[in-house]
């Protein structure tokens, strides 16, 4: 069964068209890049894909049920902005998850901020901007989710911070689960991904392997989309 | 092991050519136990399905094989990882000679230049005293 499936999704606010009609189909053990420019309907997508919005037309389902209470046990959500409460320390942190999500690893979670050198007494509102965002990508890569949906993970980070969320996905790869990353930071992220969504205006513009576009076209996904998406 | 990656390429195909330079080197020795897929992915920073591919492939031809429980191991077949070598060598070769082919040099000419820049290398070496 496909982790995500949509048919003729489409997403209205208003009279603007957010997305409109997306057929496409997420494998288990996929890494998928959605990828597009600002305001191309990205974080539409995503929110859709974890109920937090709802479609205007057409479905989408999550393990092959529609988002709500149930899909929402099996997806794992970054959020674009850090949403951790600051007030917290990163123990705080911990149990918060523990409580809220049944399928959270906490030796996983602990095992990565030990290595990071946070002290559970840290306090979040203590840590610089780049430790938020590993520390928000450690709880969220740290549950056992069927999908992982992460949008802008490695937005407004330093390379090696960049290095660092990379290197946690991969290590965290689980052949049963999917993970969707939204990025506008291509060349970053290719070697990660098995696929990629070039999403334009609301729609696929295309759907396809890393190394099928590699083989085919001789150039890098980054190259391709510099020209599908030339201004 | 330093793993880097051109963009004209697929990521599969360079992580073969990266692997058999580590086997033909040494980093990963005739008969011994390869990392795991999720350690040699998360080490070149690459997807995981695509170092299974690369593996995969590798043991196709017979430069790693799988011992159903124990992992993968590089071959002991010293003459196949000869073989391997020279093929990379002659890689190495052809894509130096349609570079010096594009700046207009004839064969004998890049011999000579070769000649001479050996020559050169053994002369600091001599005053180096090594």
């Amino acid at each position: 069964m496909p982790v995500l499936e949509c048919k003729g999704l489409t997403k209205r606010y208003g009279s603007v068209q957010a997305l409109s009609n997306v057929d496409l189909t997420v494998e288990p053990g996929r890494i998928v890049g959605l990828l597009g420019p600002n305001g191309s309907g990205k974080t539409t997508f995503i929110k859709l894909a974890n109920g937090l919005l709802t479609p205007s037309a057409g479905t989408l389902t999550v393990c092959g049920v529609q988002p709500g209470k149930e899909s929402r046990a099996a997806v794992s959500y970054l959020p674009e902005r850090t949403a951790i409460p600051t007030w917290m320390s990163a123990q705080q942190l911990l149990d918060f998850y523990g409580d809220f999500y049944q399928d959270f690893r906490r030796d996983a979670a602990e095992e990565m901020l030990e290595h990071l050198g946070i002290q559970p007494r840290q306090r979040i509102k203590q840590m610089s901007k780049g430790t938020r965002e590993k520390v928000q990508l450690i709880m969220v890569m740290s549950r056992a989710a069927k999908l992982y949906l992460l949008d802008e993970p490695i937005g407004g980070v330093d390379p090696a911070t960049r290095d660092y969320i990379l290197s946690t996905i991969i290590g965290n790869y689980d052949p049963e689960a999917s993970v969707i990353i939204s990025t506008h930071l291509i060349s970053d992220v290719e070697k990660v991904l098995d696929e990629v969504i070039f999403i334009d205006r609301g729609q696929v513009v295309l759907q396809s392997s890393v190394d099928e576009i590699r083989e085919e076209k001789g150039m890098s996904v980054d190259a391709l989309f510099r020209e599908v998406f030339r201004c | 092991m330093k793993w880097e990656f051109s963009n004209d390429a697929p990521i599969y195909a360079q992580l073969i050519t990266q692997i058999k330079v580590g086997i033909v080197s040494g980093v990963f020795p005739p008969g011994e136990r390869l990392p795991s897929v999720r350690d040699l992915a998360t080490e070149a920073g690459v997807n995981p399905n695509t170092m299974q591919r690369a593996l995969t492939e590798l043991e196709r031809d017979g430069l790693v094989y799988s011992q159903r429980t124990a992992g993968r191991f590089v071959t002991e077949d010293a003459a196949m990882i000869e073989a391997v070598k020279r093929s990379l060598a002659e890689g190495h070769i052809r894509a130096f000679l349609d570079a010096m082919g594009r700046l207009g040099y004839q064969r004998e000419e890049i011999l000579s230049l070769l000649r001479q820049e050996e020559s050169k290398e053994e002369t600091i070496h001599a005053s180096l005293g090594m």
